[in-house]
């Protein structure tokens, strides 16, 4: 009997890429069907537009409306919902239910767990963009990039910008000290972001200590790019450096990248207090 | 390490604090063999269990599972266990045949998908979300999950809190099939019937410490404690102590003229042995 239990060593274990492709599948399954998750992480930014684009309808400079900008803004954002707000929320209370203690009991690699997750951030991320312009189209008749330049900047912009909020939401998610005390802890972090960041209002308007404040973080820098990618060149003179910065908008990225790669690396918790 | 011992655990400690919770425990289950822990709350059950599967690191002793140290664990090591933990609130939004579909996907020779949601009865809810089980139905799910990926060692925390009597029974059913297939099972419960019914060994554990282990059966000696013999004499109940309970009875025959009014012979219960090794002493608690 003992020996016949032992396992056929040529059994292979199932790899991390496929396991990491179901994870992505079941996490979109239980994020769309999460009310909660669906609504403030999804629907929200897409009532946002609406909103924002149905009251301020006026120019804010020579042919471009004010829609024109915030739908820059808000695509920028889109990286923070679907990185930052929805994995350092989202963590937390799998954390608390058990989820991943459950997960690290089965033979899961753990990179699949991760690779899951940004899974479901680049779907959510590329559902959530492309309504966006299509409401900005529809409804607000806002231009979408027309250079090749342009959209290769969005690819590059989107990309490290996912990495980033990514990487930033996996360190946050070990800062709640439970589920239910997530959204408190990172909604505000997102807001004050978003409206000292130029996405609600217009950068080239706040104080400028404001401004410097918002130049320390991420979203500032991704606004500044997707409005590289959305409005006129023109606009760029209403820019703090009168231009639009590309290479120090790729360099703050790429730092802030960096940096929560180590915190996410190093600060990273499967188990509540208590159960470690 | 022996080929027929599943786990083996030796002087066994964990600290918290000033307490020790697990405070040189030595545990052994064998291939194939069922063994249950029981203890009060607290008595470092769950301390010891989670150390066994790799959750909680440990400040001394040797453990082995499958002749790994859970410590030091690899995926390869993983899918050879089976873990039902004893709380757990995830997969609310996902049906049963969704989850139990997904956790094959981690296993290299996972059984059946609709065949384990038929053995642990979940057939008809199939496609109920977690949310929408009952408190058992959700323990079954944890259950199917746990083995799913046909473990040779099958860790139960206390797995039947919130069945009715009839999903018990059921349930333990369903435990001895896996044993039949060579499974071996380390179970802690509060159930002291289910311990009896389906542990080959159990071991008792108070404030960290190994009290007494063995069969049921036998446990602590309890099959050599006196008989109490018990019945009607004169309109009086009457009780005896007897480690002879065979002549007492023959000289009561004797004495009241054949048989005896209400007669009855009692050896302690598992609970009562249990009660009587964890220190609780009747009027005290309660």
């Amino acid at each position: 009997m003992s020996t016949s239990t032992a396992r056929d060593p040529r059994v292979v274990r199932p790899g991390v890429g496929r396991i990491g492709l179901l994870r992505a599948r079941i996490e979109l399954k239980q994020f769309f069907r999460d009310r909660e998750a669906a609504t403030f992480g999804f629907a929200l930014p897409l009532l946002l537009m609406l909103i924002f684009g149905s009251v301020f309808s006026g120019e804010i400079a020579p042919g471009v409306t004010f829609s024109q900008y915030f739908v820059a803004g808000m695509i920028a954002s889109g990286t923070v919902y679907s990185g930052f707000q929805n994995l350092a929320i989202s963590i937390p209370q799998e954390r608390d239910e058990g989820t991943l203690k459950r997960l690290l009991g089965t033979p899961m690699p753990k990179s699949a767990y991760f690779l899951g997750k940004i899974g479901l951030v680049a779907v959510i991320y590329v559902a959530q963009v492309t309504l966006l312009m299509l409401i900005g189209k529809l409804f607000f008749k806002i231009s979408l990039p027309s250079t090749a330049l342009q959209w290769e900047t969005f690819v590059w912009l989107s990309v490290l910008g996912l990495s980033c909020c990514t990487l930033l939401g996996i360190a946050f998610s070990s800062l709640a000290k439970n589920g239910k005390g997530a959204p408190a802890l990172v909604t505000p972090v997102v807001l004050v972001l978003q409206f000292t960041s130029g996405v609600f209002f217009q950068y080239d308007q706040l104080p400028t200590w404001m401004q410097q404040l918002a130049a320390l973080f991420p979203l500032k820098w991704l606004c500044q790019g997707m409005r590289f990618v959305f409005l006129p060149d023109n606009f760029q003179v209403k820019e703090a450096a009168g231009s639009w910065e590309l290479p120090k908008v790729a360099l703050v990225l790429i730092v802030w990248t960096v940096l929560a790669a180590l915190l996410a690396g190093t600060t990273f918790k499967w188990l509540r207090r208590g159960e470690r | 390490m022996s080929d027929d011992i599943a786990i083996s655990v030796y002087d066994l400690r964990k600290r918290y604090g000033d307490l020790w919770a697990v405070d040189g425990v030595d545990l052994d289950v064998k291939r194939g063999e069922i063994v249950a822990v029981l203890g009060p709350n607290g008595a470092g059950k769950t301390t010891t269990t989670e150390i066994l599967e790799g959750y909680r690191d440990r400040d001394a002793g040797t453990v082995s599972v499958l002749g790994v140290d859970p410590a030091k664990g690899t995926p390869a090591w993983r899918s050879r266990l089976g873990i039902v933990l004893q709380s757990a609130r995830d997969l609310g939004d996902l049906t049963v045949a969704e989850s139990v579909a997904h956790f094959c996907a981690y296993y290299p020779s996972p059984r059946d998908p609709d065949e384990i949601i038929d053995v642990v009865g979940l057939s008809e809810k199939r496609d109920s979300r977690g949310a929408d089980l009952s408190g058992g139905q959700r323990r079954r799910l944890d259950v199917a999950l746990g083995i799913i990926g046909r473990p040779e060692v099958l860790f139960l925390d206390e797995p039947t809190t919130g069945f009715d009597p009839e999903a018990r029974r059921s349930f333990w059913g369903l435990i001895e099939s896996l044993q039949d297939e060579g499974t071996s099972i380390l179970l802690t419960t509060h159930y002291l019937d289910e311990a009896e019914a389906l542990a080959d060994r159990v071991f008792v554990i108070a404030k960290g410490k190994v009290v007494a282990s063995g069969p049921p059966t036998t446990l602590a000696g309890r099959q050599e404690a006196l008989a109490v013999v018990s019945w009607v004499e004169d309109g009086q109940r009457r009780e005896q102590g007897s480690a002879t309970p065979t002549s007492l009875i023959a000289e009561l025959s004797t004495r009241l003229g054949g048989e005896i009014p209400e007669l009855s012979v009692t050896r302690p219960s598992l609970e009562d042995t249990y009660l009587k090794l964890i220190g609780f002493e009747e009027g005290v608690a309660s």
